[in-house]
């Protein structure tokens, strides 16, 4: 037995997309566009491939935007110069990070060997080919130095923000105007700080421990400010829900707004990590850098990442520019994970 | 601009509703009162309420007696939802907020400072206008969350779940997924979650802030039984925007207007005698829809 189902006739359409008429046209016109670009790097005195992509992108526009006018109007016209504008706007952004990305990646999986993950460089000198030695004492290094500033910060940044969001005390205004502006201040000025500070008056010693203390100075806005944004889309239904059924603020605080916002506030301490996970100034100044393991957080000096990278470019002999590759590779492959993790999280629903 | 017939519920602590208000207090029901459990009723003496300098409420005097339900009615803006957050110092959450008079519960006034505030929102709990489930939680912690926050102790949990949830009319939709998050219900079954919460810390009073504002009709009615069930063990203060709601559910109906300056109480009687009789011209005109 055959069903009929009714109107089999009839098909989904989209009348409100290009057909396939204007699409032709549209190829047409860039066709048309990278000819006549070419011709005016040919016969004018523009030359090279910018004076290429801005005359194409100049005829490109002229061409599309009288197209529409022609056929809808100035109005539309305006519609169809403006999307070409953001659209070009897009390309350029794209164009830096793309090629970052790839002179990285080129450059340095050539060093990528598995040994390179658990030596260290206490051994070799920057003329052994990139496949003796390593980077592990610089992940050690890398992984201590974040964890103890995380110490630090976390607790400091999300109490911040908690101050901010639920206690608005009289110093919110002037304690956000602070955490803003210290989101921007130079890394190296939290490294000279702790320098001056600690390391010569009392320490006398890089280590580690220091490092970490100038990295959470940088982490704490970025845990504050991303925290505050989180914690300001609770909606505030729930904090007077909480109260309306006996709970102290604090206990509302505790037990609904923040495991409500936990994974925005775990993204806050991903974003924090990204933040500091590639700063070099600080670890140059007081955690001292090494080229080999250390275990103690609180003597000598310490590598990581960054400083493994801006030692092995400055050694200047090719096997270790190789080396230093690699290891932008490394650290970007890190950082990258890391925003990953805090996308995934931060996309979920706030309060899912 | 306090109420003539205040007088008459002073009275009301005892165990039946006054046989001169009886009558009119419909026949619907009214049923024997248990006022130990209930205390004494909650009273407000002349109330105002400010937000800056803006002057949102003034000089509200009110009784609701232990056992009934009260509606506060009038358009918006009257200062209703004011009042009703006065009740249970909900008021001092908004950074600008005063307010001047006294609500008295069980003899004492709430506002006096060395009266615990935490303690007094264990006796007079809230429903707000929208369903606010905490989303951390599953249904069963939803309801128990108050428990937590109080830091109360209870002897068998699973027995006061069960029974806050057949009171807020949710057990048979919720039983078999007492685990699932409070998010996973229907806007009207969330709402009624809300009240099964405020229950489980067992209040006197219950405030309803327009608690069906956002329903449909089904959930409505629903809630409305819920409401119905519960005055028999609790003092309830509705506010709200329907006056067909007002006049199923209410045993007293309080009529609230702002002619520019604050909100104040016009005329508070006995539900069917605010809708049949109001004494006041203005009430008249906004119970028979002529304005509001």
């Amino acid at each position: 037995m055959t069903t009929t189902t009714p109107f089999q006739d009839i098909k989904p359409q989209r009348p409100w997309q290009a057909s396939t008429k204007d699409k032709s046209v549209t190829l047409g016109i860039f066709i048309l566009s990278v000819a006549l670009a070419y011709g005016v790097v040919l016969f004018t005195g523009l030359s090279g491939k910018l004076g290429m992509f801005s005359s194409f992108v100049f005829i490109f526009v002229f061409i599309n935007s009288g197209r529409s006018y022609l056929q809808f109007g100035s109005a539309m016209a305006k519609d169809s110069l403006v999307n070409i504008l953001v659209a070009v706007g897009t390309f350029l952004t794209i164009i830096p990070i793309a090629s970052i990305l790839f002179e990285v990646f080129s450059k340095g999986y050539k060093g990528l060997y598995p040994g390179l993950f658990y030596r260290d460089m206490s051994l070799n000198s920057p003329n052994d080919p990139a496949n003796v030695g390593g980077l592990g004492h610089a992940i050690l290094g890398t992984v201590l130095l974040v964890s103890i500033a995380l110490i630090f910060s976390v607790p400091i940044g999300i109490l911040t923000a908690l101050y901010l969001t639920e206690i608005r005390g009289k110093f919110s205004r002037p304690i956000r105007f602070l955490v803003q502006a210290m989101s921007g201040v130079p890394s190296i000025v939290a490294g000279l700080f702790i320098l001056s500070a600690i390391l010569y008056p009392i320490t006398k010693n890089n280590s580690s421990f220091l490092g970490s203390l100038a990295l959470a100075i940088l982490m704490i806005p970025t845990v504050a400010r991303t925290s505050e944004e989180v914690l300001n889309l609770i909606p505030n239904d729930l904090r007077e829900a909480g109260v309306a059924l006996g709970g102290t603020q604090w206990r509302t605080v505790a037990m609904i707004v923040v495991p409500a916002a936990k994974s925005g506030l775990l993204t806050a301490v991903i974003l924090g990590i990204a933040r500091i996970a590639g700063e070099t100034a600080p670890i140059l100044l007081v955690a001292g850098g090494g080229d080999r393991y250390n275990y103690n957080p609180f003597n000598g000096p310490m590598g990581s990442l960054p400083h493994f990278i801006w030692n092995s470019f400055r050694s200047g002999t090719p096997e270790s520019t190789a080396r230093a590759w690699t290891g932008l590779l490394v650290l970007l492959v890190i950082v990258f994970v890391l925003f990953a993790i805090a996308r995934f999280f931060g996309n979920r629903k706030v309060g899912k | 601009m306090t109420t003539e017939n205040n007088g008459d519920q002073e009275n009301m602590e005892t165990t039946t509703t006054p046989s001169s208000l009886s009558s009119v207090a419909s026949a619907s029901k009214r049923k024997v009162v248990n006022t130990k459990a209930m205390g004494t009723g909650l009273e407000a003496r002349g109330v105002h309420a400010w937000f800056g300098n803006h002057h949102a409420l003034a000089d509200v005097s009110l009784d609701f007696a232990a056992g009934t339900v009260t509606a506060l009615i009038g358009p918006s803006g009257c200062g209703k939802s004011t009042f009703i957050r006065t009740l249970n110092r909900m008021h001092e959450f908004i950074p600008s907020a005063a307010m001047a008079g006294q609500v008295i519960l069980d003899g004492k006034d709430i506002y006096d400072p060395s009266i615990d505030v935490t303690k007094i929102r264990l006796q007079i709990g809230m429903v707000f206008q929208k369903p606010n489930p905490f989303p951390s939680m599953t249904i069963g912690e939803n309801v128990l969350s108050g428990l937590k926050l109080a830091q109360l102790k209870t002897e068998n949990k699973d027995d006061l779940l069960e029974e806050c949830l057949v009171k807020a009319g949710l057990w048979n939709e919720v039983k078999d997924r007492l685990n699932a998050h409070g998010g996973s219900l229907s806007g009207g079954q969330q709402q009624r979650l809300c009240i099964a919460r405020s229950l489980a810390v067992r209040p006197q009073v219950l405030l309803m802030d327009e608690p069906c504002s956002a329903l449909d009709p089904g959930s409505t009615l629903r809630i409305e039984e819920t409401i119905e069930e519960l005055s028999s063990s609790m003092t309830i203060v509705i506010v709200t925007h329907n006056m067909q709601q007002a006049a199923r559910v209410s045993d007293y109906t309080a009529f609230f207007l702002s002619d520019g300056g604050p909100g104040q109480m016009i005329e508070m009687a006995p539900t069917s005698e605010i809708f049949a009789r109001p004494r006041d011209k203005r009430t008249e005109n906004y119970v028979t829809g002529r304005f509001g």
